[in-house]
C-alpha cells in the first residue's frame, strides 16, 4: 500500500511539475518573445517597461528587467475584464469551447519526454508523465480535438466572422492532418517504435534524424544507408514543420482568424478569461507543436555529439542531476524553436484559402506519400538484391512523375470565355 | 480608349517552389533584426533613436532640441519687455477659436495706472487645454501679438480642471517677448 502511494505521489508530482511550472510558463514567455522579436524585426522596441514598480514604495529607480514581467500585467488585464457573454450565442457551447481548445494541448504534454531518467537514492525516474508506446499516435489523436473548439466556438458564436473561421479551420484541419501523419511514417520506420522516450534514446546514442554523425557515443560519419536515409527525413520534417504550422494556425496559414478578412476569427465574440485560454491553448499547441519536431527530428532532450552517456551519470550528493541538465538542453531547443514559429510568422504572409488547401491536397499529400516508399526503399536496400532495388527505383521515380503530371494537369486554369 | 492587356508574369520554377523566396525573407527579417539590437538600423542617427531600432524611448529622451521653429504647442500670453501684458482683450481669438476653447472676461484698467492708455486688458483668461486643437488661428488673428503657440507639449492634469489653463499660468509659459507692438509705449 505504502508503494502505491508513493507512486501515485510521484506521478502527480510530474504532471504538476511539467505541466504547471514547466510548460505553462511557456506560454506567457513566448507570448513576450513574440511581441519582443516582432518589434525587433520591424525596427522598434516593444515591451521593456513592466516591472517591479519600486518608485510607488519609495525608491530611486524602477525595476524594469527587459519587460519580462509584461506577460503577467496582460493576464492580469484578461482577468479583471468584463466576462461578456453575448445575448445571441448559443450558451453551453460557447462555454464548452474555450476548454476544448486548451485542454487537449495542455494533455499531448504527457507524452513529451522532457529529460533521461533521473535517479534519486537510487530510485530511477523517467521524466515523463505517461511513458505510453503510442506516443505520436496519441499527440495527434488528442490535438486534434481541438479543431472541436474552434468549430463550436465559430458555430456557437451565431454570428458571420466567428462562423467562417470555423469552417475554415475545420476545412484546414482536415486537409493538414492527413500530411501530418503520413509525413512521420518514415520516422516511425526508421525508430521501429512509437514510444518517444525510445526514440530519443535512440537518437543520443545513434545521432539526431537530421544529424547523423555520431554513433555509439562516438563520433563520425555514419554508413552509406544512414546518410541516405537523411533524404526522405528532411523531405519528412519539412512537411511535418509546415503541416504543424497548419494545425497550430500559426501566420502563413492563420485563416481561421485572420484580422485583415474575419475581424478576429472564431474568437471575435470572446472577452476575457475565455479569450484569453482560446489564447492560451494557441501558444499552448505551438509550444508542444515544437516539442514534438524537437523530439523527432532533432534529438530531444538530447545534447548531441556522443556527449549524452557522460552527462547522464552526473551525479551530486547522490542524486543524478544529468536529467536536469538534459532537461535544460530541450528546454533550450525548445525556445530556439519557437522562435523560429516567430521569424516565420513575422516573415511570411498569409496563404489564399485556395493556396492553402492545394498545398495541402495536391502537394503535401502527394508528396508524403511518395516519401513514404523512398524511405522504405532505402531503409530495405541492405536486405534486398541490385535487382529489385534498381525495379523500386525506377517505379519510384515513375509514380512520382506521374503524380506530378496528374497533379499540373488538374490544375489547368480553364479557358476564360470571352463574349 | 486603348486596351491594355496584362499578362500574369510566367513564374519560372524556382520562383515556384517557393522556398528561395521564403530563404530570402528569413534574411531580410534577421538582417533588420540584428541591425535593431546593434542600433544601426536605417534612420537611427537621423531619428536620434535609442540604440534599439529607431525608435526614442520617451520619458528619458526628449525631441525638444529636435523641435522645429514652427512647431505649434501649447498656445500662451506674453508680456512685453516693459513688463506690460499685451493682450487688450479685444477678444478675437476668443471668437475665431474653432474649438471655442478660449474664454475671456475684459476688464478696465484703473485710470491711475501707468497703461492707463491702453484702457483694458483680460480680467481672466482661460484657455480649455483639453478643447485646443493646437490650430494656432488665436496667434495668427491676434493684433497685439499677445498670444504665441509656444514648444509646451507635455499637457497633462488629474482633473478636468487641472486642464484650464488659467490667466496666471498662460503668463508663466508664456513669458515676456520682445515685439514690434510699440503703440501703447509712452513716449509715442
Amino acid at each position: 500500500m505504502p508503494d502505491l502511494l508513493i507512486q501515485l505521489a510521484i506521478i502527480i508530482t510530474k504532471i504538476v511539475v511539467l505541466t504547471f511550472i514547466v510548460v505553462l510558463p511557456l506560454v506567457p514567455v513566448s507570448v513576450y518573445f513574440e511581441r519582443r522579436f516582432s518589434a525587433v524585426i520591424q525596427d522598434r522596441v516593444g515591451p521593456n517597461r513592466v516591472g517591479i514598480p519600486f518608485t510607488l514604495l519609495g525608491f530611486k529607480k524602477d525595476f524594469h528587467f527587459f519587460g519580462l514581467i509584461q506577460p503577467i500585467a496582460d493576464g492580469l488585464k484578461l482577468f479583471l475584464k468584463e466576462d461578456f457573454t453575448p445575448a445571441h450565442v448559443r450558451k453551453a457551447f460557447y462555454w464548452l469551447a474555450p476548454a476544448l481548445t486548451v485542454v487537449p494541448a495542455l494533455i499531448t504534454v504527457c507524452v513529451v519526454p522532457f529529460g533521461s531518467p533521473i535517479s534519486i537514492f537510487g530510485h530511477t525516474e523517467k521524466l515523463v508523465i505517461a511513458d505510453l508506446d503510442i506516443g505520436p499516435l496519441f499527440i495527434f489523436s488528442v490535438a486534434s480535438l481541438s479543431v472541436y473548439g474552434i468549430t463550436l466556438a465559430g458555430w456557437a458564436s451565431n454570428s458571420k466572422f466567428p462562423f467562417i473561421g470555423g469552417v475554415r479551420s475545420t476545412a484546414q484541419m482536415i486537409s493538414y492532418e492527413i500530411a501530418l501523419g503520413l509525413s512521420i511514417i518514415p520516422v516511425l520506420l526508421f525508430y521501429g517504435d512509437l514510444n518517444l522516450s525510445k526514440i530519443v534514446q535512440f537518437q543520443a546514442d545513434n545521432g539526431w534524424l537530421l544529424l547523423p554523425f555520431w554513433k555509439n557515443g562516438q563520433l563520425g560519419h555514419a554508413d552509406l544507408n544512414t546518410l541516405l536515409y537523411w533524404i526522405p527525413a528532411f523531405i519528412a520534417f519539412l512537411i511535418f514543420t509546415i503541416s504543424i504550422f497548419a494545425e497550430t494556425n500559426r501566420m502563413p496559414f492563420d485563416l481561421p482568424e485572420c484580422e485583415t478578412e474575419l475581424v478576429g476569427g472564431y474568437h471575435t465574440e470572446y472577452s476575457s478569461m475565455k479569450f484569453a485560454m482560446f489564447f492560451m491553448g494557441e501558444y499552448a499547441a505551438m509550444v508542444i507543436g515544437s516539442a514534438l519536431i524537437i523530439t523527432l527530428f532533432l534529438g530531444g532532450w538530447s545534447v548531441g555529439f556522443g556527449l549524452d552517456a557522460y552527462i547522464a551519470k552526473f551525479e551530486i550528493f547522490g542524486i543524478g542531476i544529468g536529467g536536469f541538465i538534459h532537461m535544460g538542453c530541450f528546454l533550450t531547443k525548445l525556445i530556439a524553436f519557437i522562435l523560429f514559429f516567430i521569424l516565420v510568422r513575422w516573415t511570411v504572409p498569409r496563404f489564399r484559402y485556395d493556396q492553402l488547401m492545394k498545398l495541402g491536397w495536391v502537394v503535401f499529400f502527394e508528396a508524403a506519400l511518395i516519401n513514404v516508399f523512398l524511405a522504405a526503399l532505402i531503409l530495405a536496400a541492405p536486405q534486398l538484391k541490385g535487382v529489385i532495388i534498381g525495379i523500386g527505383s525506377v517505379l519510384l521515380i515513375a509514380v512520382t512523375f506521374a503524380v506530378i503530371w496528374v497533379a499540373k494537369v488538374s490544375e489547368e486554369t480553364p479557358k476564360v470565355l470571352r463574349a | 480608349m486603348a486596351v491594355v492587356k496584362l499578362h500574369r508574369p510566367k513564374l519560372n520554377f524556382g520562383e515556384k517552389i517557393y522556398f528561395g523566396a521564403l530563404i530570402k525573407g528569413f534574411f531580410l527579417t534577421m538582417t533588420h533584426a540584428v541591425k535593431t539590437l546593434r542600433g544601426k538600423s536605417v534612420g537611427a542617427k537621423e531619428l536620434a533613436s535609442s540604440g534599439l531600432g529607431i525608435t526614442m524611448q520617451f520619458p528619458e529622451q526628449r525631441w525638444d532640441e529636435h523641435l522645429p521653429e514652427y512647431y505649434r504647442g501649447a498656445p500662451a500670453l506674453v508680456t512685453d519687455e516693459q513688463g506690460r501684458e499685451r493682450c487688450v482683450s479685444c477678444q478675437l481669438c476668443e471668437f475665431i477659436c474653432p474649438p471655442k476653447a478660449i474664454k475671456i472676461t475684459p476688464s478696465e484698467i484703473p485710470s491711475n495706472d501707468r497703461w492707463a492708455k491702453v484702457e483694458k486688458r483680460p480680467l481672466e483668461f482661460d484657455i480649455d487645454m483639453i478643447r485646443c486643437i493646437y490650430c494656432g488661428m488665436c496667434e495668427e488673428v491676434c493684433p497685439e501679438q499677445a498670444i504665441y503657440l509656444r514648444k509646451d507639449y507635455l499637457i497633462t492634469g488629474l482633473k478636468r480642471t487641472d486642464m484650464v489653463h488659467d490667466k496666471k499660468k498662460l503668463y508663466e509659459i508664456g513669458g515676456t517677448r520682445v515685439g514690434l507692438v510699440n503703440k501703447w509705449n509712452e513716449l509715442k
